[in-house]
């Protein structure tokens, strides 16, 4: 009977460890929307969201540049990693002999562990030098955080890419072969559209990462609260909005920072969604 | 004159085939750059003044920022491990499939592993902080990370779960052992090496993590007298370096230990793994 008790007793303390999840994203929403809520009822939701201007020493909040900064910067990022990541999946999947995948792969999951910040400090060293030096503008700029992006999302990219690619039943390739295609024309015209779907969500899935990245872009985008008019200036993204100024920040100014974060929440969020979508329509 | 049986490549081929490669070199040529920039200007740099037991900002050393790391790490580890690995015990061994509750597992712990790390860092601040009262502290830091890096504990854990064969439970089920003893004597052992390595790539966010770190363990540059105070971790240690714009060559070389840490942590999961796939 004691050991029945046991068994009982170890379910509930498995289903408690379960809920912990549920527990975190329950507080996380509570402290993020509650703090959120009262900036946003002071401010007004749409003054916040659509205002141009962010000063926070006249109590003016308006994260429609970061809003923008941060599409700007994801924008950049997917033109120049998504191209890149796939193709190099598309490599890694049908072209790689075993020796040379040896390498690559581990190269590209190391490229995955390097911290956010030595990135940044990558980019500051080399990036914004190089666009300084040979295209003008300081350097800190849209560009610099859309390359510097790119090769971030990178691993996130070729991963599930790559494990799509190779998802694809064999057949797909074997019956555009023998219909007299090339190897080249086989995979990219019979293999890869099988596949859309595993690849859009390696698209998202770069997305989410790109607008969620904070230190990175914070060291290499010039930070301006303002509209870029080109690629060589600077932007200030959601995530940078925050982590410059919470710091210092008090009363209406610290929860316009939370309402930042709330904002940056729900395009996760929606991103998220959109992400099981694919999944799910995957299987 | 060659091209007798080989029969000749259309245009079309020919790019695909010369886009792909180019695409890998690229790459490849991007990830030894990084790496060879940040070894090249960072080894130079590593002084042994550096490591000394104390920072000062004379010799602006490190020490003290591996130490935390190491103590960040542990603490993160020893909160974060015990629940992931409950969570997914839940999931495979007890939970009813169409239970309300594992669906609520799932899209809590999809929505956790989509936050980006500044979200963590801002709540982290409004409830261990604000809420709670502790001041910048290793312990915050620690909870903070514990609940990013759960559902990573909870994804690999859970995968290595399911991978143990249904066969290893009936058996152990017909020798007359209970569910729990079941769990503990015969799945859990079997799914260590999968565990082990969810962990350790657990290590790696751990490590590498800055903005979830600044507002709630703080950016005090001394090894903290109890849990309850603050102290930067590494990667910590090099964003405060950074804001104070003197220190190139001291975040050089922080750079290079920090990418030492991430390339140990990298050859030890593939190591593991491939442990997993022959044992």
């Amino acid at each position: 009977m004691k050991s029945f008790n046991k068994e009982k007793v170890m379910q509930w303390v498995f289903l408690l460890t379960a809920s912990t999840s549920i527990i975190a994203v329950g507080l996380i929403c509570i402290f993020l929307f509650v703090n959120g809520f009262n900036a946003l009822t002071e401010i007004g939701l749409w003054n916040f969201i659509s205002g141009t201007t962010w000063r926070p020493n006249n109590d003016i909040y308006g994260i429609f540049p970061m809003i923008v900064g941060s599409v700007y910067v994801t924008a950049g990022a997917i033109l120049f990693g998504v191209p890149l990541g796939i193709f190099t999946a598309i490599y890694m999947a049908r072209f790689c002999p075993s020796n040379l995948y040896k390498v690559l792969k581990p190269a590209i999951d190391l490229l995955a562990g390097i911290p956010s910040i030595v990135y940044g400090f990558f980019g500051l060293m080399v990036i914004v030098p190089f666009i300084r030096n040979n295209l003008g503008g300081n350097g800190n700029s849209l560009l610099a955080a859309s390359i510097l992006l790119g090769i971030m999302i990178l691993p996130t990219i070729i991963g599930i890419s790559e494990s799509s690619i190779r998802a694809v039943d064999k057949s797909y390739y074997d019956g555009a072969l023998a219909l007299g295609a090339s190897h080249e024309r086989s995979v990219f015209f019979s293999v890869l559209p099988a596949a859309k779907s595993g690849l859009l969500a390696a698209v998202i899935l770069g997305v989410g990462r790109a607008i969620g990245e904070t230190m990175a872009v914070i060291m290499i985008a010039g930070n301006q609260p303002i509209i870029p008019n080109s690629i060589f200036q600077g932007v200030r993204t959601l995530t940078a909005n925050i982590v410059l100024e919470m710091g210092y920040a008090a009363d209406l100014h610290r929860l316009a920072l939370i309402a930042t974060a709330v904002v940056l929440f729900v395009f996760i969020l929606l991103i998220n969604f959109t992400f099981s979508y694919v999944k799910r329509r995957l299987r | 004159m060659f091209q007798t049986k080989r029969k000749k490549l259309d245009q079309l081929t020919i790019t695909l085939n010369i886009l792909v490669k180019l695409s890998m070199i690229m790459t490849f040529i991007i990830i030894i750059f990084m790496i060879g920039y940040i070894f090249i200007n960072g080894i130079p740099h590593l002084k042994l003044s550096m490591f000394s037991f104390t920072y000062t900002t004379d010799n602006v050393s490190l020490f003290p920022a591996m130490i935390n790391t190491v103590t960040m790490t542990a603490i993160t580890l020893l909160i974060a491990a015990p629940l992931g690995i409950g969570t997914a015990i839940y999931l495979v061994e007890y939970a009813n499939k169409k239970n309300k509750i594992v669906g609520l597992i799932r899209i809590t712990t999809e929505t956790l592993a989509g936050i980006p790390s500044i979200v963590y860092g801002l709540f982290g601040y409004l409830f261990f902080l604000a809420f709670i009262g502790w001041q910048y502290s290793i312990i915050a830091g620690a909870l903070t990370l514990s609940i990013m890096i759960l559902p990573l504990i909870i994804r690999t854990t859970e995968e290595a779960l399911i991978a143990i064969p249904i066969e290893y439970r009936q058996g152990s089920y017909g020798l007359g052992a209970g569910r729990l003893r079941t769990i503990f004597r015969i799945v859990l052992p079997s799914a260590v090496p999968g565990v082990l390595a969810g962990i350790i790539l657990s290590i790696g966010r751990i490590v590498g993590e800055t903005a979830a770190l600044i507002f709630t363990a703080g950016t005090v540059a001394k090894i903290p007298d109890s849990l309850f105070s603050s102290g930067r971790t590494l990667a910590v240690h090099m964003y405060a370096l950074y804001n104070e714009g003197l220190y190139v060559n001291e975040s050089y070389a922080t750079a290079v230990v920090l990418l030492v840490v991430v390339i140990a942590i990298n050859a030890l999961s593939t190591f593991i793994a491939k442990r997993f796939k022959k044992g």
